[in-house]
């Protein structure tokens, strides 16, 4: 932590003039973003802030209990925003729960492996690696399973027809369903691998830059972004298969039946 | 939606049995293997036509009976007439040796040489023992085929008797 320099207040106000900068320019070309990008850069001021206290409290207190309960508030507000981003939703508590269980299991499986395996700190429910290594997982699962599901009920609707097809030939519920299975799960896999093959050359990723800001040699900080790359194509891997397969469980019966009348009525976005 | 119903695609209530076994003591994939569905318009999941049928050769007889040839197997999908799509779907569902067989307008689409080569396959299937129930608006082929008529009609079922002796092709 040699190198390490710390901002003050009068640095980011400095900064802050950059984001004044662009509200000029909206007025100027009248563009009529100024508001919202003033309300933006205020409340990712506010929110960040007060991240900053909580994380420093977590930290000082290195409590199971809160700990638990940070890392239950990320899993349910990552639900949300998976039920946010369909579509078309499953009916009922499905629509919350399948998104929001799956990624309950694989992220927390994942970090809980990480953190017994590799990094071991003491205790290994120390929140100050949990809470970090569980927030990166959690974003990439939660990016994967949204885009699972939605892929997947969106195209049981529109191959609804080649489904039955195979239903009516006496196919069970899951070789009908396959090619939309295997789509969907494609799509939930392409982000981690795209990202996987674009990092170091296109971009370099949030936390190693962090860590190399914060003084860490780069070839150490390299180590761990690669360690979270696995960690976040697996839980992701994890998370999609459990969500997709959870879907077409959900959207077919015992009866080996096509259930769209279990999804809801379409989103307006 | 009766087909469908009978098929058991859609929920449903009601008593369905097949040579005495209730349906709900069979598994749904084993009773749409018994009883055959063909919709008004059938569903494709692969790119050609060959990726369709389990056994090709099995097909291609009955393929070449409805006028088409055998080289179909490499057709695509995508470039199908409506007509093709409502043959190959009936060789699809016929190859599977279904004990009943539900169609839902089969010949809507096609030539009268076609209609005819349809109505005088599915006459011989008949008389090999094969149940049909065939939804059709045409009065005069539910005349030539049927041996019961069954009409909806402002929403209520009755069943026509009368002078439709079974006069098979």
């Amino acid at each position: 932590m040699a190198s390490y320099i710390a901002l003050s207040y009068w640095d980011l106000a400095l900064a802050s003039v950059l984001v004044l900068i662009d509200a000029v320019l909206s007025v100027l070309f009248g563009l009529q973003i100024h508001r919202s990008l003033l309300v933006a850069a205020i409340r990712m001021a506010v929110q960040l802030t007060v991240i900053g206290l909580v994380l420093t409290a977590l930290f000082s207190l290195v409590s199971p209990l809160w700990t638990g309960l940070a890392v239950l508030a990320m899993i349910l507000l990552a639900g949300q925003e998976v039920m946010q981003r369909q579509d078309r939703r499953l009916s009922g508590l499905w629509s919350f729960g399948l998104g929001t269980g799956c990624m309950m299991m694989s992220s927390v499986l994942v970090t809980a492996f990480a953190l017994l395996t590799a990094i071991r700190p003491s205790p290994w429910y120390d929140p100050r690696y949990a809470i970090p290594l569980l927030g990166m997982i959690l974003g990439n699962c939660m990016t994967g399973i949204a885009l699972g599901l939605n892929t997947l009920t969106t195209s049981l609707m529109l191959r609804r027809a080649s489904v039955e097809a195979q239903l009516m030939l006496g196919a069970t519920r899951w070789d009908a369903a396959a090619p939309v299975t295997r789509d969907a799960l494609r799509s939930a896999l392409m982000p981690t691998i795209n990202s996987m093959s674009a990092t170091g050359l296109v971009s370099l990723p949030g936390m190693m830059t962090g860590q190399i800001l914060s003084g860490v040699p780069p070839v150490e900080a390299v180590k761990y972004q690669i360690l979270v790359m696995f960690l976040i194509a697996g839980g992701t891997g994890f998370g999609a298969v459990a969500a997709v397969l959870g879907g077409v469980y959900r959207l077919t019966d015992a009866r080996h039946r096509l259930r769209l009348d279990r999804l809801g009525t379409a989103q307006a976005m | 939606m009766l087909l469908r119903a009978i098929a058991d695609l859609d929920p449903n209530q009601g008593l369905v049995s097949l040579e005495g076994r209730d349906r709900s003591t069979i598994p749904g994939p084993e009773w749409r293997r018994l009883v055959g569905y063909m919709p008004a318009e059938p569903g494709w999941w692969a790119e050609t036509v060959g990726e369709h049928f389990g056994d090709w050769t099995a097909a291609a007889a009955v393929v070449t009976n409805l006028g088409l040839p055998e080289e179909a197997k490499s057709w695509p999908i995508a470039r199908l007439s409506t007509g093709e799509r409502l043959r190959l779907a009936l060789v699809r569902a016929l190859i599977m040796q279904p004990k009943v067989l539900l169609l839902d307008e089969p010949t809507a689409a096609l030539d009268a040489a076609s209609v005819a080569a349809v109505e005088s396959l599915i006459a011989i299937r008949i008389r090999a023992g094969l149940a049909v129930l065939w939804v059709t608006h045409d009065a005069d082929q539910a005349g030539r085929i049927a041996r019961r008529r069954l009409v909806v009609e402002a929403g209520s079922v009755r069943e026509e008797v009368g002078q439709w002796p079974a006069t098979l092709p």
